[in-house]
């Protein structure tokens, strides 16, 4: 079970964004390719970082708690999808705040029609 | 550089990327810092579950050595620096029409 410390990170913030889903339709997963070119050069450069500061020793991973899946650079499996499912959840959480607040017109989103 | 310095760098680098790249101005709205609050206290509570539990470490030489529930305030910083630039980029997609229909707006 050890190994599946980080992971159970992961799967609770997919937990705590998901429903939103569900229940206040937010639509993000519906509008897959605008959350990826939001997500993908954005996490690019994180990764990036992410790269730099195993290089460099910045941080490490307990080898026990990590599922031993490898990408490039050594970089944790965990890591990729921390930098998919955690901006997942925050663009989840700006359009559930959206959800409520858009007919008030004092509420701008810089998106607007 | 040490990770006190990339996170200092990293937040004004977001706060420019939403105002001249993006033009979105996200950092000036209520909308993203209502965002930002509900999110920050679940950021608390996975730095505290990754640190405390010691799967990821730090080393003491890189950082301030100041932490916030057991993990290190550059990692505020850091988690400010991601949470802005996707939210910026996502409502700039938006702004050109890129998969705007949203869902139905409460009341």
């Amino acid at each position: 079970m050890l190994k599946f410390g980080y992971l159970a990170m992961i799967t609770f913030t997919i937990l705590g964004s998901f429903w939103l889903e569900i229940f206040l339709k937010v639509g993000v997963l519906r509008r897959i390719k605008r959350a990826l070119l939001s997500i993908l050069p954005v996490a690019s450069i994180f990764i990036i970082w992410d790269l730099y500061a195993i290089s460099r020793g910045h941080w490490h991973f307990d080898a026990e708690q990590i599922l031993g899946i490898f990408g490039f650079g050594g970089i944790p499996l965990e890591e990729f999808l921390f930098f998919t499912v955690v901006p997942l959840a925050a663009i989840m959480t700006i359009e559930a705040v959206g959800v409520v607040k858009r007919k008030n017109e004092k509420w701008k989103f810089g998106d607007e029609r | 550089m040490s990770y006190t310095q990339l996170a200092l760098m990293a937040v004004p680098v977001a706060i420019l990327f939403d105002l001249f790249i993006t033009r979105r101005r996200m950092i000036l709205r209520r909308a993203f810092w209502t965002s930002y609050a509900i999110i920050l206290p679940f950021q608390l509570l996975t730095n505290w579950w990754l640190t405390s539990r010691e799967i990821v470490m730090y080393r003491g030489e890189f950082i301030t050595g100041i932490r916030i529930a057991s993990a290190p305030i550059e990692d505020l910083l850091f988690g400010f620096a991601l949470i802005l630039g996707v939210i910026s980029l996502w409502i700039f997609w938006g702004a050109r029409g890129v998969q705007q229909e949203r869902g139905k707006t409460l009341e």
